[in-house]
């Protein structure tokens, strides 16, 4: 796909990061096609924008439909309410043709519309606009050129554009999760758009799989394999397929976060004693620095989005608790106080809070903390909820859970109001990650 | 040098007859763990058409200690209580007999594998399970094993000898093995 500035109400997306975006998606459907994700919602946002989508002229005649897709994307993230775009004479698909009294009188606060042409080289010229009915101005309008199978990640892409001009926050439904997926006792490593469709498995192994971690660019996974009958770190090109132990040493290697510059690696090893935090690189090159240095348990480190500090859970108190340090050393505080029980920290990507599953009695929550107020909010629930990772715009947070016996993967926002179950068909499903935005 | 080439080729034999059975089924992945390096020492196939001999069958008189049923060495698994990585007074008698085994065979080398149960986060699992494996280790060599006979690791909750959500699963999940190479 590659976007081009046609007439002067078009804007223009650099066309490097979308060819980044494009190789990868070719790369990925080069794996076999494997059963998709379903998502189901509840909860919705405090208040919903209402949009009219009307469908495009002439997207009737494509192998995927783009309106069905960019609906239920906003459907989806639960702060969009769709308006009914039928009965309109004309149906408007330029701006001269849309009429704003009768938007008003449906109660739409927007208008997208657009259309689908054949270009000259066999691709879709796809051109769409977003229209504001208060204003009655167009406050955004792109053309795409797409292939085929590039027909679906377009429509994320309008979907992304709508829902930053309505929010003012970025749209993440071009972006991609990664999980695994056991059968029986095979264990596959997916990639998946963030809807759940397009599903490849990456990597097979009959030995279990933790831990993926997306690399800051969306090029690469870290994670963790037991293929040689212990955790040892490895880190794998997406766009090759070649893989790598980055760690190995002896003992258990375990938790891998990458540095946000790419470059580095913080892993759990065992290799000097008690589970210690270390910093590698990326590459697999050099020796391990020591990060942490307790006699206690230190593991599940995660950087901080500026690189400078790592949030990590660490027993030298008692019980598992978070604690935060700075990369460069030095001394760690606590930051959990609540329970006796508190895990798997994750910064969030504009760096104002941190996600974590927190026990209580028993139960297995997701929880949000917030670095300035202290703040905890309890999202889910509860039950065996583990592995949160937050979406790129920090509005998400994606975490594995439990339901009758099999793994599900559900998603939360930030705030706890909408929720998200993804499910799969008759396979166990965990250890989920949401890859960043790579068009930026 | 001739020695080097058929060392390679029947390291190339034994990486090309291996393929079927692969653990590991990557989308076009390449394995730079160096597998292949590690590849079992073959003794080459000689074709020979007049009489072959074969060496006499290892009938268990002597036996294989840590293969007899009746003998302690034999028993490999030290089972712990809920949050705890106390090796219990039962399994004493069975550290100790792997410890004094380990002491008088120099050479013999051995992993020690923490387990878990389910409940919790997988990666603070791996932590705990390698904490159990590590107070078997330090047991052993306490009793007389070299540190260096024995490499410790976890698999977290990921390997379950039960499957089950209950406590009995649960306690026979909360275990650390002793593995020896030939197991």
């Amino acid at each position: 796909m590659s976007q081009k500035k046609a007439n002067m109400p078009f804007s223009m997306v650099s066309t490097i990061s979308l060819l980044r975006i494009l190789l990868l998606g070719l790369l990925l459907a080069a794996g076999a096609a494997r059963a998709a994700l379903t998502i189901e919602i509840t909860g919705a946002g405090a208040s919903q924008i209402p949009v009219a989508i009307v469908p495009f002229r002439a997207e009737e005649g494509l192998a995927q439909r783009l309106t069905p897709v960019v609906e239920a994307d906003l459907a989806r993230s639960g702060l969009f309410r769709t308006v009914d775009p039928g009965g309109m004479n004309p149906v408007p698909h330029e701006p001269e043709q849309v009429n704003y009294a009768q938007w008003r009188a449906r109660g739409a606060d927007a208008v997208v519309i657009g259309s689908v042409a054949k270009a000259a080289d066999g691709r879709y010229d796809i051109r769409f606009r977003v229209m504001d009915v208060a204003k009655q101005t167009q406050i955004a309008g792109f053309v795409y050129f797409a292939s085929e199978n590039q027909l679906r990640l377009t429509a994320h892409r309008i979907a992304d554009v709508i829902y930053e001009k309505l929010t003012g926050e970025p749209g993440v439904f071009a972006t991609r999760i990664t999980y695994v997926v056991k059968r029986g006792t095979r264990y596959e490593l997916h990639v998946a758009d963030a809807d759940g469709f397009g599903a490849q498995s990456v990597l097979s192994s009959n030995e279990p799989i933790i831990s993926p971690a997306w690399s800051p660019d969306g090029t690469r996974l870290a994670y963790v394999s037991f293929e040689q009958k212990k955790p040892v770190v490895y880190v794998q090109s997406l766009l090759s397929g070649s893989r790598q132990a980055v760690a190995a040493f002896r003992g258990s290697n375990s938790a891998p976060a990458w540095s946000p510059d790419g470059r580095r690696l913080a892993v759990t090893l065992t290799r000097d004693g008690n589970s210690q935090i270390y910093l590698i690189n990326a590459d697999g090159t050099g020796v391990p620095q020591r990060l942490t240095q307790s006699s206690a348990i230190d593991t599940e480190a995660n950087f901080s989005p500026d690189g400078q500090s790592i949030l990590f859970t660490s027993d030298r108190g008692g019980g598992p608790q978070i604690y935060r340090m700075p990369v460069s050393g030095g001394p760690a505080q606590r930051v959990t106080f609540d329970g006796s029980y508190n895990v798997s920290p994750r910064h969030s990507p504009d760096g104002k809070s941190f996600t974590f599953i927190q026990r209580n009695g028993g139960r297995f929550s997701v929880a949000v903390q917030d670095f300035a107020s202290r703040q905890v909010q309890v999202l889910t629930d509860g039950g065996v909820d583990e592995s949160p990772s937050f979406a790129p715009n920090s509005r998400m947070i994606l975490y594995a859970s439990r339901v009758g016996g099999r793994g599900i993967l559900a998603a939360v926002s930030s705030d706890g109001r909408v929720k998200q179950r993804f499910s799969a068909d008759a396979s166990d499903v965990r250890e989920p990650a949401w890859s960043p935005v790579v068009n930026k | 040098m001739k020695r080097y080439l058929a060392v390679m080729s029947i390291a190339l034999l034994a990486a090309c007859s291996s393929t079927p059975t692969s653990e590991q089924e990557g989308a076009a992945v390449e394995d730079r763990s160096g597998a292949t390096a590690s590849a079992p020492a073959q003794k080459p196939q000689t074709q020979t058409t007049g009489p072959s001999t074969k060496p006499l069958a290892d009938k268990s008189l002597s036996g294989n200690p840590l293969k007899d049923p009746a003998n302690i060495l034999s028993k490999r698994s030290v089972y712990f209580e809920l949050d705890s990585n106390v090796v219990r007074d039962e399994f004493k008698p069975l550290v100790s007999a792997h410890a004094r085994y380990l002491q008088q065979n120099r050479t013999q080398k051995v992993t020690i594998q923490g387990n878990t149960d389910e409940r919790g986060s997988r990666e603070y699992n791996i932590a705990l399970g390698q904490r159990r494996a590590d107070a078997v280790k330090q047991m052993m060599t306490l009793l007389g094993a070299q540190s260096e006979q024995i490499e410790t690791v976890s698999f977290g909750e990921e390997k379950p000898k039960a499957t089950g959500s209950d406590e009995q699963s649960w306690s026979e999940n909360r275990r650390a093995d002793i593995v020896y190479p030939n197991d």
